[in-house]
């Protein structure tokens, strides 16, 4: 299957980038292989509003059925949710490791935005 | 003659110099204050208007049609805003993003998009002490207050008026400028201090870029030094008043009392000030 | 996938991303953040977040009024770093290329497009860069190809060294879209430069009103204090602001400035607060030395001694202890 997962860096040993919308890159990772395409979102962080928009239909676009992130807001998860796609989030660490503990289950799927909006 | 009343920076005393012109002028001449600053309205605390006949002001949103949408999503990238989603089908919208510019409708080739509208705030109007009084609210959380700065500006159903005074929101961003335009003449109210100076500076390149020209009202004189004064006089800017810092006028205020009307000699200062801008738009002067 | 950025590349050879100034460890506890706002303007913000900036220690300091920021005035700043701030697009027509036809004008719903005469006394078309919104729809009906459609410069941000700590600051181009995006960007770098420094706090001086700019200044803040005064102005915009911000779930303080002005409406602000769960943390009495501190470029407790110069240290004190108290 396909995961997003938003990051500091183009591959699998960068850090996770904590903020949705904002975040340097965004990983498109096939599981189980690890193929990694590395998404720049240097127009998302430059966007004069809806990043987390713009993020969000990456997200979408790329067909993965899944978003790993540290915290999601609002308008975010509603586009999120309404492209089908299920939010997951993480308290950090490397790109590998956090695939890793979403493979073993470990990490909690959000039910909702976790923080408010911002721009 | 069209008067904004704008500064700066806040609390100088635009609503209070608004209110009490306008009370000054009222029996002399028919008057319209129109309360632009809709994300904190104060002129109504003052006028005290006992209509509460509002209407709501909307802004259109897109609505796409659900059936004749072919989920090709031209609409979403041609959105510079992003408030439409592309999805495999139909797109999302997100309403607060929309600044109802028409490109979704234009692009679409299926002529799937028409245009709804969503209230943002509200906007109210009429007779209160002789003055056509109209002042909008904007609801809290709302990003975009320019739809209910222009509804509060329509003077189509206003009786006829020979001055205008529109009470501006602070600053120079984009309500503040929503509100100056098309004005004959800005009045920047300022207070003698270093943050009111720093202000100042920021009002008068605004109206110089709008091509409207300006005077300025030293509200306060007392509190803080002579900057102010040195700023408009190496400006080329003119003083058209100087309120002193008056604790009667600070105390009338914060019980939302119009000072003019109660004190003769203040109110025959304000007229004297409207005559000398009346000359002013008159003549075209230019700053 | 179309639009700029979205080009899927290979993952990259070079090893290891290199660590995002906005990725904390886990592990770090974040500084606080204390947001302090006004409602209404002209209630003494301003001075008040000086005072604090001047009694804090260990902190970073953020001026979120971008639309007029007035911080920097009385802290004497050594500018270290400045960028401009770029945010969506704005429409440009190329004279030569205009054939004068209209059609965007009549098109542009923003009234930001003029007939106008060129070098040579032609008539053509041109873009208000105040009044363009950046949609790209001039651009789109253009048939001449005469629109470009380029990345706006809507201000700066700068960060600078004071007395009191570093000072992230911003400026807005006059007419500018007040979104909230660059108020983001100062707390964002603030909030960067409080981890580099191991600052405990971000000291935020708020935006006036209750529009995106003051939401965005506010949301995730530890603490938000409002500064009122004894005015039915005061009351009414301080109600607003409660409105917006106990909305979004965030503890409010209230502080009532010139609060000696009228007794009866202070005594009206008190039961305001009470009745929104608000604390009062201070009440400051008019004085005209603070002024005079704002004069001489200083803030009012660094400015000899006076009884509001106490009135804040006693506030900050409480804020102070609310700030430290471990995150429920």
């Amino acid at each position: 299957m396909k995961i997003a997962i938003t990051a500091a860096g183009p591959d699998l040993s960068s850090a996770v980038d904590q903020r949705f919308g904002r975040g340097r890159y965004l990983l498109v990772v096939d599981l189980p292989e690890r193929t990694v395409q590395a998404i720049d979102n240097q127009a998302g962080r430059n966007a004069a509003q809806g990043a987390g928009i713009q993020a969000a239909q990456s997200v979408i676009d790329s067909g993965a059925a899944v978003l790993i992130s540290g915290h999601c807001g609002p308008k975010a998860f509603r586009a999120l949710k309404a492209g089908g796609i299920e939010v997951y989030l993480t308290s950090g660490g490397r790109v590998d490791e956090v695939l890793s503990q979403f493979e073993e289950g470990k990490l909690d799927l959000a039910p909702a935005a976790d923080v408010d909006g911002h721009w | 003659m069209k008067i904004a009343i704008a500064s700066g920076k806040g609390g100088t005393g635009k609503t209070t110099l608004s209110v009490n012109l306008a009370t000054a002028l009222a029996h002399e001449e028919s008057i319209g204050l129109l309360d632009c600053d809709v994300e904190e309205p104060n002129c109504h605390l003052y006028l005290k208007p006992a209509f509460d006949a509002t209407e709501p002001v909307g802004t259109p949103v897109p609505v796409v049609d659900q059936d004749a949408c072919t989920g090709c999503s031209l609409c979403a990238r041609a959105c510079e805003f992003h408030a439409l989603l592309a999805l495999p089908g139909p797109p999302l919208l997100l309403p607060e993003l929309c600044h109802a510019c028409g490109v979704c409708a234009y692009v679409c080739p299926e002529e799937a998009i028409s245009e709804s509208e969503r209230e943002i705030g509200m906007v109210g109007s009429g007779m209160v002490s002789d003055i056509y009084f109209r002042w909008g609210r904007l609801n809290i959380g709302e990003a975009r207050s320019t739809p209910v700065i222009q509804s509060v500006k329509d003077l189509s159903a206003a009786p006829s008026l020979d001055t205008v005074i529109i009470d501006a929101p602070p600053g120079v961003a984009c309500p503040a400028v929503e509100a100056l335009r098309g004005a004959d003449f800005a009045v920047l109210v300022t207070e003698p201090t270093p943050f009111g100076l720093h202000d100042l500076v920021l009002a008068v390149q605004t109206a110089r870029q709008m091509s409207i020209p300006c005077g300025v009202v030293i509200n306060r004189v007392g509190i803080g030094d002579k900057r102010v004064d040195e700023y408009c006089a190496a400006e080329n800017v003119p003083v058209l008043l100087r309120i002193p810092d008056d604790r009667l006028i600070a105390e009338a205020c914060s019980r939302g009392e119009i000072f003019a009307a109660g004190d003769a000699s203040f109110a025959s200062t304000l007229r004297a000030f409207a005559s000398d801008l009346r000359t002013r738009t008159q003549e075209r002067i230019t700053t | 996938m179309s639009g700029p950025g979205y080009e899927p590349r290979p993952a990259a050879s070079e090893s290891g991303g290199a660590a995002s100034e906005y990725a904390p460890a886990a592990s770090e506890p974040a500084p606080r953040q204390l947001v302090v706002l006004s409602g209404k303007g002209g209630t003494g913000k301003t001075s008040v977040v000086a005072a604090f900036a001047a009694l804090a220690t260990a902190k970073v300091l953020a001026d979120c009024d971008v639309d007029a920021a007035d911080l920097h005035l009385v802290l004497d700043p050594a500018l270290r770093h400045r960028e401009a701030f770029m945010s969506g697009k704005e429409a440009r027509i190329v004279p030569d290329r205009c054939s004068a036809c209209g059609d965007c004008a009549d098109h542009c719903r923003f009234d930001a497009i003029r007939l106008t005469v060129d070098g040579h006394g032609r008539s053509v078309y041109a873009v208000d860069p105040i009044a363009c919104e950046g949609c790209g729809f001039c651009t789109r009906v253009c048939t001449s190809g005469a629109v470009e459609m380029l990345d706006a410069e809507r201000g700066e941000w700068f960060i600078s060294d004071t007395r009191h700590g570093p000072l992230v600051h911003a400026r807005l181009n006059i007419g500018g879209e007040n979104s909230g995006k660059l108020v983001t960007l100062v707390r964002e770098r603030a909030a960067s430069l409080a981890r580099e420094t191991g600052a405990g706090l971000i000291l935020v001086d708020g935006p006036p009103g209750i529009g995106c700019p003051v939401i965005a200044s506010v949301t995730g803040a530890d603490l938000v204090l409002a500064v009122t005064e004894p005015t039915v102005s005061g009351a009414h915009d301080l109600e607003r602001a409660a409105e917006l911000v106990q909305g979004f779930g965030l503890t409010l303080a209230v502080c009532i400035n010139k609060a000696d002005l009228n007794p009866d409406m202070a005594e009206r602000i008190r039961e305001v607060c009470a009745a929104r769960g608000l604390p009062v943390v201070g009440e400051l009495s008019y004085d005209t030395a603070v002024v005079k501190a704002q004069v001489e470029g200083k803030s009012i407790v660094e400015h000899g001694g006076s009884p509001v110069a106490d009135q804040i240290r006693d506030m900050w004190k409480i804020l102070k202890h609310r700030l430290e108290r471990p995150k429920e």
